[in-house]
């Protein structure tokens, strides 16, 4: 149905696709409602934990198995949104979440995103919110998921049936895509394509992860800046370090320079704060978000310190 | 309401063509509705309709004669799907338009008007209603998408004349000033006194991998839980307490009294 009609969209939970039909952001003719397909499975595989598609952010979160092994998914989830929100919102929807910047919502501004080669009003407008890493000069949103975030960390990946009914795997980091010269495209899905289920394999960062998230207030708004954070120690020594943030960038990020420096390294709070220095130097703020990278250096010391406190 | 298309008295008109012109057309096409009332009643206790007070007795007496809006026909919509829910334990066949939302549905087609629409966009939580036992955004749930499932409103929690503890509570402790979210407040402290039992965590409970059930929350657990739920008025220590109230089954002091 989705390939006979390029203009339908399928439905999960419908909290951000029905928001979007009102603002006139996105305009499907048809939608097709995929609650009823049985994907809302959360089990063990084979390879650690499956999270089916269409099971509910509320339920993943809670799933006594994701809580034990993957708790910095539970807090992750459950920093995003509102209860009732968690209640409806959809593990496949929740990845392909558009993003919130105020002028892609506003259809009466131009937005590459939302209508490509229109401009980007947020370059040179209020950006604030927006990215301070891989950004271009199409697009300087952010996405806005934290699920993503505690996924993009525990190296899961992405299980999508094609038209063919084959499967393929998508690895996270290259699920969401930076916006260069196409910000519309979010991801890497093609036309057809189905979000089966995310695939986590297992890990010992149980004992030491963390999700920490600031924003404007307290509960229920988006990220200015989150991270997560896992450690794997062995003889006291950092034997692999996970950390991706949020809130910086149009895809989770993943913080490959801080990783590389703290393998092998003692967990103490210097090698914390030179290896948050070292990822954040690399940052371009645009010209309302420079309190972002100080924000996000010190975010992934203290998640590092409480991870390595568990 | 199409009974009355065109059917206004002299004075009636008189009255809407000085204090409500721009409702004039509106009336004279599509009757009088009860939007047309309410502002009927906000000129009354400001004193304007001294000068027409024939017509106002006229329209007062219209408004008792206020019918629901009928059934929609099915040719008049473009896309219409009949839905078979259960709302406050009636089961309901709705004719409703493919893109209704459930909030819209229970308002409009159904007529109960206790959930609110506040934003309309998933933001305040003024219409959350109980689906299948979990709160949820009426405003961003499909009615086509409910066939088969059971909603609960604020208007379906009292037994009779009994109100529902969470109500009784909101009352006791004043968990509210104008009133406008507290269906929907409502509604999700009476699902989360579920979730706490069932030991659903959240975002600042202390360990994530300590499973308990039957949580007892503290107030910073309430806030937290309930943030999904706006309260423009700020009467938030007020519905903590409440919710403190019924969770716990014990008696929480009031915070306020009355003046004087």
């Amino acid at each position: 149905m989705l390939l006979k009609n390029e203009n339908a969209a399928l439905l999960g939970g419908g909290t951000n696709l029905l928001d979007l039909m009102k603002e006139h952001v996105s305009n499907p003719n048809e939608l097709i409602d995929i609650s009823g397909l049985d994907l809302g499975a959360i089990k063990q595989s084979s390879i650690g934990i499956s999270l089916g598609a269409t099971a509910k952010n509320t339920d993943t979160a809670n799933h006594p198995t994701v809580r034990k092994d993957f708790p910095m998914l539970s807090k992750a989830i459950l920093a995003g949104a509102s209860a009732q929100i968690r209640n409806m919102a959809t593990n496949g929807g929740n990845l392909l979440q558009r993003t919130r910047c105020s002028y892609f919502y506003d259809i009466a501004m131009p937005c590459n995103k939302r209508q490509p080669g229109s401009g980007c009003a947020a370059m040179e407008g209020f950006n604030r919110m927006h990215a301070i890493f891989g950004w271009s000069n199409k697009c300087v949103a952010v996405y806005p998921s934290d699920m993503a975030v505690a996924l993009s960390a525990l190296r899961a990946s992405v299980r999508v049936l094609q038209p063919d009914g084959n499967l393929r795997n998508i690895a996270f980091d290259d699920f969401h895509l930076l916006p260069g010269s196409q910000p519309e495209k979010d991801n890497s899905l093609k036309r057809g394509e189905l979000i089966t289920s995310i695939e986590i394999p297992k890990n010992e960062l149980a004992a030491h992860s963390s999700y920490i998230k600031v924003r404007d207030r307290n509960s229920y708004a988006f990220a200015l800046v989150s991270v997560a954070t896992g450690l794997e120690i062995k003889e006291g020594r950092i034997n692999a370090a996970h950390i991706s943030l949020g809130g910086v960038a149009h895809k989770p990020w993943r913080a490959f320079k801080a990783e590389a420096y703290l393998k092998g390294k003692t967990p103490s709070q210097a090698n914390f704060r030179k290896a948050a220095e070292m990822e954040m130097a690399s940052a371009k703020p645009l010209s309302q978000n420079k309190f972002k990278v100080q924000m996000a250096e010190n975010c992934i010391v203290k998640g590092l310190e409480l991870a390595l406190k568990g | 309401m199409k009974n009355n298309k065109t059917l206004l008295s002299p004075e009636e008109r008189k009255l809407f063509g000085d204090l409500m012109p721009e409702e004039l057309e509106e009336v004279l096409t599509s009757g009088f509705n009860r939007r047309h009332f309410l502002k009927l009643m906000g000129l009354a206790t400001s004193g304007m309709l001294a000068s027409h007070l024939i017509g106002a007795e006229q329209l007062f007496a219209r408004a008792a004669t206020i019918e629901e809006i009928p059934d929609l026909i099915p040719e008049a919509i473009e896309n219409g799907i009949h839905v078979n829910f259960k709302v406050n334990s009636t089961e309901r066949k709705v004719l409703v338009d493919s893109r209704m939302t459930l909030l819209d549905t229970l308002r409009e087609r159904i007529g109960l008007t206790g959930s609110k629409k506040g934003c309309d966009h998933g933001q305040c939580g003024a219409c959350t209603v109980i689906v299948n036992g979990n709160r949820v955004l009426s405003c961003l749930t499909l009615a086509a998408s409910c066939e088969g499932k059971s909603v609960i409103t604020i208007e379906g929690l009292a037994k009779g004349s009994e109100l529902n503890p969470m109500q009784a509570a909101f009352l006791k402790h004043d968990g509210f000033q104008c009133g406008f979210c507290t269906p929907g407040q409502i509604c999700s402290a009476v699902a989360l006194m579920k979730e706490a039992k069932e030991g659903q965590a959240s975002f600042i409970t202390g360990d994530i991998r300590d499973q308990k059930q039957g949580l007892l929350l503290s107030d910073e657990e309430i806030s937290e839980r309930m943030s999904g739920n706006i309260c423009r008025c700020g009467a938030y220590p007020n519905i903590v307490d409440a919710i403190k109230e019924a969770q716990s089954g014990k008696n929480v002091e009031q915070n306020w009294l009355y003046a004087g």
